[in-house]
């Protein structure tokens, strides 16, 4: 590749490209590929090579998936299955566990809102930004599963789980749980707000260490909890680690629009990506954030070869090992790392910010994304060749907001 | 016969959100930046201590309706603070405080699992309850639990997290390729528990961690708290670093353990102590006094007497006299967060043996406070802060310490540097870690 083409920084809306990690790869078999490492899953060197690797192709961020119970073939409850990957460690200490082995990469894991405490992650996110030097970012998920809620014994939840209650039932619980969500994430950002940047003086004359008057109560009052503040962490270097959430239908659009900086959609085409990003800008608009940031990704698993009968030989071999065809909520990509890009390039068309790829199994086609997927886009000038920024956010291009409860 | 000499333990407390951490020293470093966690960690471990701890409180104190502000303030979350050290450190136990009374059992245990997972078998658990509606003002369920029963929620939440860590047995996960088997058990990880506190059922998410559980370290002192720890506890902060009184604490604790079939090498007494070190011994008193000024300003001096009085003594003379109006015996309401205000069962009386000595002493309230407040434990050339520890750890006053040091980041270097020598040249401390885990370095076996 000649390295003194001029480089051409792609125009003002440069491509964002993520990949999200869960387990050996988001195929059910993708343990038993040859180079799957399956009794590693829990190690941290597991982790901090595919993050490493996410870091060598100049990713923006790879988000690490968690839950608040076994994974499933099911949405609703365990499955029993002895044939897959079952178990995870929390992904916000994997997440801090290899910052410190990186430098540029974002992460961001998923944090449960449903049955745990807004002030615990909002300093546990804080502290994985002071560790990362802001880097940090956490995707808030909701939880509707009735054997979660039995784990915490606080609520109960209809059995199996919320998706499984039809009609307006059905939908006004999912409103409730999401209702919780976004006064969960207001009290995330306040209280990460609730240190103005200089509240620490050390001011020896005095002898005080903080001026108390740049702490700042919170006050939260909501339905379902009530949160007093200042937090006990500082405010953490990107000031508002990235926020982000995935959302597959009305109810969660609007929880994107009204407190996320980053919406994972899946969309099946192009066509669907432009209703999603509509849907997502109407609801930011009536959340009274139509001049902030909102960036929307469209998830995509990939299965990616050399060429596309390999990769769907692969996949179909997957298949078989598995007892049946991959089924995933976000569209399935098999073929080749140029085809990928060709498709990158006609989907972010429709309003796009980017893109969070599941690699299929791990670490093949993570390794493909790095190392065949991101110079092919090189050559195509369509995405970064070193890291732009120091934070998070600054990849994102989002900036570094001033505390809310900062005197202007 | 003379027994063998003990083999010390050591532990390194990261300064804390108290006036025993001088932040006005000119090499007085970040709370918060991750580098000082950094510098520290690495200090205790090339010291070979057995384990770094970090405390913790959740919410920011207060005296007099304000936000204390002559204290460091501010702090990381513990959790992630630690995974992220597990990087930067090889052997070193990591530990924390965790409180059982705002948590669910469910979420700490799979920290604490995961924790020990990316550390590989280096997590430690300081299990602290705490009652106050001041605090639950945080969290969900506000200041719900009463004070009388915060030690058996504790009980309960750690056998409740038990129960989950050892939901896993270990020998789940086969993950054979050809076979497609990747579990051996289509149920892992199921429990069912039912306490006063707790009703839970389901499978637990995360496979047996390397030591099982994470070591457990108490720091009561109340006969409850004894006796929490000699149930439950793998060790023991006690605040008894003199010989007569540690060796009475000492004595008393190992003793309550046989009730529950257990060793008196199965729970580590562990004082929570402070050292000034300098070249020589006058040097060191110098040194001593100087830090305790820094420590007890004028002001902070005020402070600690309205903890006690708890009135407002804003107008009172730090170099003057103590105050001659009695202490307010009611429920503590000049200072909220601060676990140390319980220390004082009768404030009266407290405040009557300190206006006696300062009385004998011809000392002003700063002056007093100093002499009341936070001791400093060793104090000394090298050599006699070694054999300060060494005496006092041989004589069964502990088992070890948890030094504090005085400055961050860089509190524990003369230590390391000039002390764990001469500790190891006297063959009672580790030369190298013989072991992998945190329980491997306390000498403790895997499971009661």
């Amino acid at each position: 590749m000649p390295a003194d083409r001029p480089r051409r920084v792609p125009s003002s809306h440069p491509l964002h490209l993520a990949v999200a990690l869960d387990g050996a790869g988001w195929h059910p078999a993708a343990w038993r590929e040859p180079r799957a490492r399956p009794t590693e899953l829990f190690t941290a060197r597991y982790w901090s090579e595919l993050v490493a690797e996410a870091e060598r192709g100049l990713l923006d961020f790879v988000t690490i998936d968690d839950s608040l119970g076994l994974q499933s073939s099911r949405h609703t409850e365990p499955d029993g299955r002895t044939d897959q990957v079952r178990g995870r460690l929390d992904a916000v200490l994997v997440a801090a566990r290899v910052a410190p082995l990186s430098r540029h990469v974002g992460l961001i894991p998923t944090a449960v809102v449903t049955h745990t405490e807004p002030f615990h992650i909002s300093k546990a996110i804080a502290t994985l930004d002071h560790v990362s030097t802001g880097r940090a970012g956490v995707q808030v998920r909701v939880s509707g599963r009735a054997d979660e809620a039995a784990h915490f014994g606080r609520r109960t939840l209809p059995r199996p789980g919320v998706e499984e209650v039809t009609g307006p039932a059905g939908q006004g619980l999912l409103a409730d749980l999401f209702e919780e969500a976004a006064d969960y994430v207001e009290v995330v950002r306040r209280l990460w707000d609730s240190w103005e940047d200089d509240a620490e003086i050390r001011d020896i004359a005095t002898g005080r260490f903080v001026d108390r008057e740049k702490l700042h109560y919170i006050d939260f009052e909501g339905r379902r909890f009530s949160v007093k503040g200042p937090s006990i962490t500082p405010r953490p270097p990107q000031g508002q680690p990235v926020v982000g959430a995935l959302a597959h239908q009305s109810v969660p659009y609007r929880l994107v629009g009204r407190v996320a900086d980053i919406g994972f959609v899946t969309p099946r085409d192009p066509e669907q990506a432009r209703t999603i990003v509509a849907e997502i800008r109407a609801a930011q608009a009536a959340a009274g954030r139509a001049e902030q940031t909102v960036h929307v990704f469209a998830d995509l698993a990939v299965f990616l070869d050399d060429s596309a009968a390999t990769a769907r030989a692969r996949r179909a071999r997957l298949d078989e090992r598995a007892g049946g065809e991959f089924a995933s909520d976000a569209e399935v990509f098999v073929g080749t790392p140029g085809d990928l890009a060709d498709l990158l390039g006609e989907w972010r068309a429709a309003g796009l910010a980017g893109f969070r790829l599941r690699p299929g199994t791990l670490p093949h086609d993570l390794e493909q994304i790095t190392r065949v997927l991101v110079p092919e886009l090189h050559r195509r000038q369509a995405f970064r060749r070193g890291y732009e920024a120091d934070t998070l956010r600054g990849l994102l291009g989002l900036p570094r907001p001033v505390s809310r409860y900062a005197a202007g | 016969m003379s027994r063998p000499a003990k083999q010390i333990h050591l532990a390194a407390h990261f300064p804390g959100v108290n006036n025993t951490t001088v932040w006005s020293d000119p090499e007085a470093g970040s709370h918060i930046d991750f580098s000082s966690f950094v510098h520290f960690a690495r200090t205790a471990e090339r010291a070979r201590f057995d384990f770094l701890f970090l405390a913790e409180g959740l919410r920011l104190r207060e005296q007099n309706g304000q936000i204390y502000d002559l204290d460091v303030v501010g702090r990381p979350d513990t959790f992630t603070v630690l995974a992220a050290i597990a990087a930067v450190t090889e052997r070193l136990g990591l530990a924390g405080t965790i409180n059982s009374t705002f948590n669910e059992p469910y979420e700490v245990a799979r920290q604490f699992a995961s924790l020990d997972h990316l550390s590989a078998g280096r997590a430690g658990w300081n299990v602290v309850t705490s009652w106050d509606a001041f605090t639950g003002e945080n969290f969900r369920r506000g200041g719900f639990l009463p004070q009388e029963r915060r030690y058996e929620r504790a009980r309960n939440f750690l056998r409740t997290t038990w129960k989950l860590f050892d939901s896993w047995h270990g020998d789940e996960i086969v993950a054979d390729k050809e076979t497609g088997v990747f579990l051996r058990d289509a149920r892992p990880g199921a429990f069912r528990h039912a306490d006063p506190d707790f009703d839970i059922v389901g499978q637990f998410n995360v496979p047996r961690s390397p030591q099982g559980r994470p070591i457990i370290l108490q720091a009561g002192d109340s006969d409850e708290g004894r006796e929490f720890a000699a149930s439950s506890a793998d060790a023991i902060f006690s605040r008894y670093d003199t010989l007569a009184a540690g060796q009475a604490f000492y004595s008393d604790v190992k003793g309550r353990l046989a009730r529950y079939g257990r060793t008196p090498e199965q729970l580590v007494i562990l004082p929570a102590s402070t050292f000034v070190l300098a070249d020589t011994d006058t040097e060191a008193q110098e040194l001593a006094h100087e830090v305790r000024l820094r420590q007890v300003s004028g002001e902070t001096a005020i402070r600690f007497l309205e903890q006690l009085w708890n009135r407002d003594l804003s107008g009172h003379d730090p170099d003057g006299p103590l105050p001659e109006i009695d202490p307010d015996p009611g429920e503590n309401t000049v200072s909220r967060g601060r676990a140390s205000v319980r220390m004082y069962r009768d404030p009266i009386a407290t405040a009557r043996e300190w206006r006696e000595r300062a009385e004998a002493k011809k000392l002003s309230i700063r002056e007093l406070i100093i002499e009341v407040t936070g001791r400093q434990t060793f104090v000394g050339a090298p050599e006699t802060v070694a054999h300060g520890i060494n005496d006092l750890v041989q004589a069964d006053v502990s088992d070890g310490f948890i030094l504090v040091p005085h400055l961050t980041p860089g509190g524990l270097d003369g230590f390391a540097d000039r002390v764990v020598p001469l500790l190891q040249e006297w063959g009672v401390f580790r030369t190298d870690y013989q072991g992998e885990t945190l329980r491997d370095h306390l000498g403790i076996g895997v499971d009661r």
